[in-house]
């Protein structure tokens, strides 16, 4: 990326390098791949209330638990509804809830990031300790406490989920600032006598945005996970709302007698959830980011 | 070096501290307290203050923080809610349970992962490494729960080799959990072997392209040699670091894990006690993996710093 990305650049640079970047991530078949599976998800969260050909939540107690058959492409559930129609809407809350809480999570951890990589000295030492801290902590005690505590509606799940997965965001955003404030573009900004504010404005945000973006799409995925994991529990979706993860936790039961409850919004789950990942790695590639070195946690 | 090391410990201590502040501050600021919370509805009148006097609730936050900060670093957590039997010794035992499930994966899943990693890295984009490193993205990102429920399916529903749920006692001699605790384990160890095998292959590739490995090419050292002698030394310290990073993933990720097998181990007794809300307890579940977690990624920073003979010469450098 260039070093005078920052300033000059007009939006229509902007779109045609998100054009380019796009075909790049595109190019390689891993990255078609994923980017296919995510759009068709997308698309899918959007239309399925329109295309399914039942109702999710109609019961049919004569057509208990059946396997694949013309009317019923997946078969029937425990109940009798039809587990394709709950498989192309299963994913519609975990999109919609994680839709909002990444770039929540990013938002606020990248701001937090960056001013702490700016700020240094004391308060930069003390903030990451605190990081370090909410980071020791399992994230499904820190969901869990608050899920039970406060109940499982959108307005607990999406700040909660916003607020724990930007901790480690604070942590991604300031090592990039870092990076980029001991460039020589940063420090000429300084004796141009720009301020604080104008500087991260115009030198460090643009810089820091790329390696922000694949972070992005990595907490994505995880997010998904932690909902998906929470709904299976049974903390997170309350039925008969058809969500992937609470559909294998009620589906599993009956598993030796069909398991096409626990398939359909299995691979469905899956699918989402790689197709994120091959896409990060994509986008991290098409942006000559090295992702490689990236932690687990 | 040994300032260091000291600064290292330090911060450790520091970040523990800051923990048992959050976890104490944090059940603090949930409305009610302790007794409210596990009482639910009944708590009102006598039975209220009955269990407020028990927890010791009446006194100030602050002295409450130091007599229990003071009791967890002796190992004493007090009391349950439910029960009244002592914390520590009900979370010792599953402490254990948990414990042998992560040996368990650990001891199967890092040899393992070092092996493939270094296959994978030396025969790299060659058909073996395509298909390593294609299974190794699906162990890394579909959810545990997934990868063990299409394991109960296959080998204990359809193919009936192993059990798909345990249901040994939490008390039962910890070799009453064979062959119960095969599927978990190999669940935990898939997620864990796919990780450090990718961080393993990365750090591979990286040597191998590296000057002095070249150079040993030209000269005519032996492919054999330059693995072992060139290669593999080099290329497995970053490893220690991403086995740090699995071992506190596997703190969190047993969670699931547990509940799916119904494994009694720490992770359910956790979920157990937030539905059972019973605080004192999460409290002390909390403490003890944040706690396990600065443990585990102390040691790998230590043991890399002592293992890198670059880092610790820049340290005595520095010094």
């Amino acid at each position: 990326m260039s070093d005078m990305a920052a300033p000059g650049i007009p939006r229509t640079g902007r779109l045609r390098r998100m054009g380019t970047v796009l075909r790049d991530m595109a190019a390689s078949p891993s990255g078609a791949i994923g980017l296919t599976l995510v759009v068709a998800h997308l698309v899918m969260a959007l239309i399925s209330p329109w295309i399914v050909p039942y109702d999710y939540k109609v019961m049919d107690s004569g057509m208990v638990l059946s396997g694949p058959t013309g009317a019923h492409w997946l078969g029937t559930d425990e109940f009798g509804r039809d587990i394709f129609s709950r498989v192309l809407m299963g994913g519609r809350e975990a999109l919609l809830v994680t839709g909002i809480a990444t770039p929540l999570a990013m938002l606020w951890g990248g701001m937090m990031g960056i001013l702490l990589g700016l700020a240094g000295g004391r308060l930069d030492e003390v903030m990451m300790r605190v990081v370090d801290a909410f980071l020791s902590l399992p994230w499904i005690l820190k969901l869990l406490v608050l899920v039970m505590t406060f109940g499982n509606g959108m307005m607990v799940i999406i700040p909660t989920l916003g607020f724990f997965y930007g901790i480690p965001v604070i942590r991604v955003a300031r090592a990039a600032t870092h990076d980029v404030v001991a460039r020589d573009f940063v420090s000429a900004a300084r004796a141009r006598g720009h301020g604080r504010f104008g500087i991260i404005k115009r030198e460090l945000l643009p810089n820091v945005l790329d390696t922000m973006m694949v972070e992005g799409a990595m907490r994505w995925s995880w997010m998904l996970l932690a909902f998906s994991s929470l709904s299976f529990l049974g903390f997170g979706v309350s039925p008969p709302t058809p969500d992937w993860g609470l559909m294998i936790s009620e589906s599993r039961v009956y598993m030796p007698l069909s398991p096409w409850g626990v398939l359909g919004p299995m691979v469905a789950l899956s699918s989402l959830i790689i197709g994120i990942n091959l896409s990060a790695d994509a986008l991290a590639k098409a942006m000559g980011i090295d992702r490689a070195r990236k932690a687990v946690v | 070096m040994i300032s260091m090391l000291i600064r290292r410990l330090l911060l450790g201590v520091v970040t523990v501290w800051i923990v048992s502040v959050i976890i104490f501050a944090g059940v603090e600021m949930l409305p009610g307290d302790a007794c409210t919370a596990f009482l639910e509805r009944d708590a009102k009148g006598e039975m209220l203050a009955h269990c407020r006097e028990a927890q010791g609730l009446n006194q100030p936050p602050v002295e409450r923080y130091l007599s229990w900060a003071a009791g967890a670093i002796q190992g004493d957590f007090g009391t349950s809610m439910s029960g009244d039997q002592s914390i520590s010794e009900m979370v010792g035992l599953r402490v254990k349970l948990s414990l042998m499930l992560a040996m368990g994966a650990l001891i199967g899943g890092v040899p393992l992962a070092i092996f493939l990693g270094v296959v994978t890295g030396i025969w790299r984009d060659r058909p073996l490494d395509v298909f390593l490193s294609t299974g190794a993205i699906f162990a890394m990102t579909i959810p545990e729960f997934i990868s063990a429920t299409i394991l109960i399916l296959i080998f204990s529903i359809w193919l009936g080799w192993v059990p798909g749920i345990v249901i040994t006692p939490a008390d039962a001699p910890v070799l009453d959990f064979f062959p119960e605790f095969i599927l978990p384990i190999v669940v935990l160890g898939m997620v864990m072997t796919a990780h450090i095998m990718r961080m393993v292959r990365t750090s591979v590739i990286e040597v191998m392209a590296s000057d002095y490995v070249q150079m040993a090419t030209l000269k005519g050292v032996p492919f054999r040699q330059i693995v072992f002698r060139h290669v593999l030394p080099n290329a497995l310290l970053p490893a220690i670091n991403v086995v740090a990073l699995t071992v506190a993933w596997l703190l969190g990720g047993v969670v699931v894990v547990e509940m799916v097998f119904n494994y009694p181990g720490l992770g359910r007794m956790m979920v157990d006690a937030i539905s059972d809300r019973d605080l004192p307890v999460v409290q002390a579940i909390a403490m003890i993996v944040a706690t396990t977690y600065v443990c585990v990624n102390l040691t790998a920073d230590v043991m890399t710093m002592i293992l890198n003979p670059r880092l610790r010469t820049l340290y005595m450098r520095a010094k």
